[in-house]
């Protein structure tokens, strides 16, 4: 397939070069201020990020999640809702990395193209790690009280988890 | 908020971990997990490092207040507290277009930057501004029209057709955004009255 994607990064970096370049900006200098920005910026975050990673792996890997399904299984196979898929809507605002790999063993087990692998596909697009981007962004600027804003990410995210089950389920159903 | 999670979590999957037996696990969990940390960080650094560098230079030659300038009427209308000529809107727009790119790992300095911006300003620094909230909402939404990630999973699991899913996810991460920012605007909404 020919990607697209492949091209803009490219090209974004020499557009803003060049242009700088023609504007006479002294782009080596900007570039060295910039890069320790991100220097310390990468300092900021590292002690949110490792705290988010050390109570996410713990809360991942003792399994209640799947425990949790055991209760829900009779419910869902009613509704007619695939198992299998279940732990990824879950884990999907909690750690992106876990969401990828559940969806990665479902495309190996059931095949990308399969109702649950599509279905896996659209859950992964429809939102992002919505509680760990809360935990970088505020953990960056050192923001403890954040209003409404889990609850606003939270609230999308539902959203976005029912609406990839009944999109699915009407283009490819 | 952040700590009540945080404490859930570790309360929580400690808790069900030595109800469970696996006392073993839980010490594994607790010995490596900053060194898994750790290496996230790692992955990000460079590319932090890099794009913070670049910017700088699109700071420098005006190039970000140009195109925050084009994407000013919209993104006024979203974050209605900020002043049109606010330096955070640069950032906000170009974390938004990475994301809808499905450039995440791009995305992130530059949200990471914006959300230093709006805390110049802000006059409570323990506290999140409405701006801030917004923000963060349209970045948990993650507006992504080309998931390359996923499409470059669904290609290497041997799928006719990996890009099929590009509109049914535009749909649901669209209905999932909007229903965000209207959550978002109700509370603001709440909030003046």
């Amino acid at each position: 397939m020919f990607n697209l994607s492949n091209y803009i990064v490219p090209i974004f970096v020499l557009s803003i070069v060049i242009y700088a370049f023609h504007k006479k900006v002294n782009i080596y200098e900007s570039f060295l201020i910039g890069a320790k920005e991100g220097l310390i910026t990468t300092f900021k975050i590292a002690p949110a990020v490792i705290a988010m990673v050390f109570v996410t792996n713990i809360f991942l890997n003792s399994h209640f999640l799947e425990f949790l399904f055991q209760f829900l299984t009779p419910f869902l196979n009613q509704v007619g809702i695939p198992i299998s898929v279940l732990p990824m809507a879950l884990v999907r605002p909690i750690s992106g990395t876990a969401s990828l790999a559940i969806m990665t063993n479902i495309f190996a087990s059931f095949g990308p193209d399969s109702f649950v692998g599509r279905l896996a596909s659209n859950l992964q697009g429809c939102t992002d790690t919505t509680i760990y981007v809360l935990a970088l962004y505020f953990g960056s600027i050192r923001v403890t009280k954040t209003g409404h804003a889990l609850q606003a990410g939270l609230f999308a995210d539902f959203v976005g988890i029912v609406v990839a089950f009944v999109i699915t389920f009407l283009f490819f159903g | 908020m952040v700590t009540y999670i945080w404490v859930f979590f570790l309360i929580v999957g400690s808790g069900f971990m030595i109800f469970t037996g696996n006392i073993e696990g839980l010490n594994n969990q607790i010995l490596k997990g900053g060194a898994d940390g750790i290496a996230l960080l790692m992955d990000m650094l460079p590319l932090l490092v890099l794009w913070t560098g670049i910017m700088k230079i699109a700071e420098d030659s005006r190039i970000l207040e140009g195109f925050s300038k084009l994407v000013r009427p919209l993104l006024s209308k979203l974050f209605p507290s900020l002043p049109t000529n606010h330096p955070a809107l640069g950032y906000i727009a170009s974390n938004i277009a990475a994301n809808a790119l499905g450039l995440g790992s791009a995305a992130t300095p530059f949200g990471l930057k914006a959300m230093e911006c709006l805390q110049e300003d802000n006059p409570k620094k323990d506290t999140a501004t409405e701006a801030m909230i917004t923000f963060l909402v349209l970045n948990t939404g993650g507006v992504t029209i080309v998931p390359t990630t996923v499409i470059a999973l669904r290609m290497m699991y041997g799928s006719a057709n990996p890009s099929e899913i590009i509109l049914t996810s535009i749909l649901a991460t669209f209905t999932s955004n909007i229903a965000g920012l209207i959550f978002d605007y109700i509370k603001r909404r709440k909030k003046h009255v």
